[in-house]
């Protein structure tokens, strides 16, 4: 296999606001988000990040996308660093999360353009590139409705083509399918399917685990900042549904740690 | 009960909010205490400075044919009193139309005594006249003319009327006689020297205060501006397209506002009633720089309040932390009002917004100093180049832009 993706040893540990203190309901200034984490992901693969609220998933998807820096370890995309590459990183991956948002006053169209610019698109690309993602989405009806007038499936679908402007080789998930309607879900969960058959990698996170046994060739389970087990989906279960399984190494984890 | 219960507990909350935000407080609470302090200050060491300048002495008072019934009280003036040895006619050609020198002159018709005491109002007559000439641009030769004006109205008063102050002769053919001796575009200069800067800083303040916390603040809000940090842009290129795209916008506004006042100038002048024969006297040279001194000021405020814009967490923490910012610049655009020349230390020129405010002051008044507006425009521009590093430091830490 194709390696696109290494991460080895990152750890990043935040430092708490009193408010943040409040709401964690601790006394300790310091919260290690991601201990120590490690793991590969291969070209046309769908690599998925499992664990609990509050697990490191989303650090450790955000130090890949490079919006954060490790503390220690690094991670390597397609062979740039997103310590020290992080440009590089950035034009060869699309971050997709529901923190990122669209400007409000825009359209998708117009928006389409912009960041496909950002990311140096040549101009003559973009006009089909924009045509076949509007239509696969179906947004190409909504591509001159500003933004805020959008309602929120179609946002996310905006927000997904908007991404892609630049046909990236690797597409990191945070969440894919959080907040959204049936029908929105599963044209993105159909999407992302078909993205691995054209040789895309996907980097994602969920805690459904209905999600992973559909996508997932290789999963991560990440627990309190660390990686406890990385395998192929059929691996990790055991002859298990994926659900039982994952309570079975929560509760040796957290027994052990008790 | 319940109404009176549900009150407390808002009042309760608001207090809570206001007296548990220190910036809050500060800005709302001290903040425009110390301001007014300052300001009444420091205009009051310069009413008294001005005035203990005046007291110093160094006006003269030129006086042609002095009659004896008014040596002993003009000798008691509190100004230098010459009565012989001058040139009449050289003080009022040049000497006096120079601000600097602070003079005035007093010519009495000769034998001023006999031609009172001859002068019959009831037979038509011209009455003796006094001529005073004098140049409302300096502060000393105004003072002195009105000390010795009013002094010989009330000396004139206590005599029936018997002679006139700077009157016109209404049988002269000839136009009328200045006594006034004030360089017309000098006055115009004095007014907007003092008015345009504080004008022109608060409203490009406004501008930039109208754009700049939305875009970039705002952006944090919305969660826009994490959707442009996973672009492969540059961090440097987000921070300069920023600045450049707000100063812009802000220019717009600041230029639209500008033209408004310079298009309701003469009409507000005339309108007060002031005596000003309303022409803009200034060149396209001038405009040219004035534009340089705007341009770069709206570089060096739309930075701060983008740096400041940069730190808050939203929109409305964003205008409380530009709050004191902006009555920061109000007080340096009141500057040229609180009286004092321009500074002639040229590394007073790099001090922002207080070099900006003296430059336009400078060339409103006719005063350009070269040197200054161009260490003026160097010094805005070296300080947007650092505020551009600056947010662009701010773009690349996770703790600005993602902090909770």
């Amino acid at each position: 296999m194709d390696e696109i993706l290494r991460v080895e040893g990152i750890s990043k540990t935040f430092t708490l606001s009193k408010k943040q203190q409040k709401i964690e309901r601790t006394t300790q200034r310091k919260k290690v988000a991601v201990d120590n984490l490690s793991f590969t992901a291969n070209r046309g693969e769908i690599f998925g990040l499992l664990g609990p609220n509050g697990a490191g998933k989303t650090t450790t998807l955000r130090i890949l996308a490079t919006l954060i820096k490790p503390d220690t370890g690094d991670a390597v995309l397609d062979g740039y660093s997103v310590v020290n590459e992080e440009e590089e990183v950035r034009s060869r991956i699309a971050f997709l999360t529901s923190e990122l948002k669209l400007e409000d006053f825009f359209t998708p169209n117009y928006l389409f353009d912009f960041f496909a610019r950002l990311h140096g698109v040549p101009e003559a690309e973009v006009a089909e590139r924009k045509r076949v993602m509007f239509e696969r989405f179906g947004i190409d009806k909504f591509a001159e409705v500003k933004v805020q007038n959008l309602s929120t499936g179609m946002k996310q679908k905006a927000s997904i083509v908007i991404s892609l402007a630049h046909n990236p080789d690797i597409i990191i998930f945070d969440e894919p399918t959080n907040g959204l309607d049936v029908l929105t879900a599963r044209t993105v969960t159909d999407f992302l399917a078909e993205m691995r058959q054209q040789g895309k990698t996907i980097i994602l996170s969920t805690h459904i685990f209905s999600l992973v046994e559909k996508l997932c060739d290789r999963v991560g389970i990440i627990i309190d900042g660390r990686m406890t087990h990385c395998d192929t989906l059929d691996a990790i279960r055991d002859g298990m549904s994926l659900e039982d399984r994952f309570f079975e190494i929560y509760k040796t984890v957290k027994g052990g740690e008790e | 009960m319940r109404k009176q219960g549900n009150v407390w507990t808002i009042v309760r909350k608001e207090f809570a909010r206001f007296f548990g935000d220190r910036s809050l407080l500060f800005t709302a609470v001290i903040m425009p205490g110390l301001l007014i302090y300052i300001v009444y200050s420091l205009m009051g060491e310069n009413i008294g400075k001005s005035h203990q300048d005046d007291n110093a002495g160094p006006t003269t008072v030129y006086v042609d044919n002095l009659p004896e019934s008014l040596r002993g009280d003009f000798d008691s003036i509190p100004f230098q009193l010459v009565t012989e040895g001058f040139n009449a006619v050289a003080l009022i050609g040049d000497s006096l139309a120079d601000k600097e020198k602070n003079l005035i002159y007093v010519n009495f018709p000769p034998h001023f005594d006999s031609l009172i005491a001859a002068y019959d109002p009831m037979g038509g007559e011209a009455a003796p006249n006094v001529k005073i000439y004098h140049n409302s641009n300096s502060d000393n030769s105004e003072l002195a003319y009105q000390t010795v004006k009013t002094y010989l109205e009330d000396w004139e008063n206590s005599r029936n009327n018997m002679f006139d102050i700077n009157a016109q002769n209404p049988e002269s053919e000839e136009t009328e006689e200045t006594f006034d001796m004030a360089d017309e575009d000098d006055s115009l200069g004095e007014i907007l020297g003092q008015l345009f800067p504080m004008l022109l800083m608060m409203l490009l303040f406004s501008g930039c205060m109208a754009v700049a916390p939305t875009a970039i603040a705002g952006e944090k809000e919305r969660g826009t501006i994490a959707t442009l940090l996973v672009t492969p842009m540059r961090r440097s290129e987000l921070a300069i397209g920023k600045i450049l795209s707000l100063s812009t916008f802000a220019m717009l506004s600041g230029l639209s506002s500008f033209l408004g006042i310079i298009l309701s100038l003469p009409r507000m002048l005339n309108g007060d009633g002031v005596d000003i024969d309303f022409a803009i006297p200034y060149t396209t040279s001038d405009y040219l720089l004035i534009l340089c001194v705007l341009i770069s000021t709206v570089l060096v405020m739309v930075s701060c309040i983008s740096i400041l814009s940069a730190l808050a967490k939203d929109v409305k923490s964003a205008g409380t932390l530009v709050l004191p910012l902006m009555l920061l610049v109000m007080f340096v655009g009141f500057t040229p009002m609180l009286g004092g020349d321009a500074p002639e230390a040229l590394t007073a020129y790099l001090i922002p917004f207080y070099n900006s405010v003296q430059s336009m002051a400078s060339v409103f008044s006719f005063n350009i100093n070269p040197a200054a507006i161009g260490i003026t425009v160097v010094a805005n521009i070296a300080y947007t180049a650092i505020a551009v590093f600056v947010l662009t430091r701010m773009f690349n830490s996770e703790k600005v832009m993602f902090g909770k």
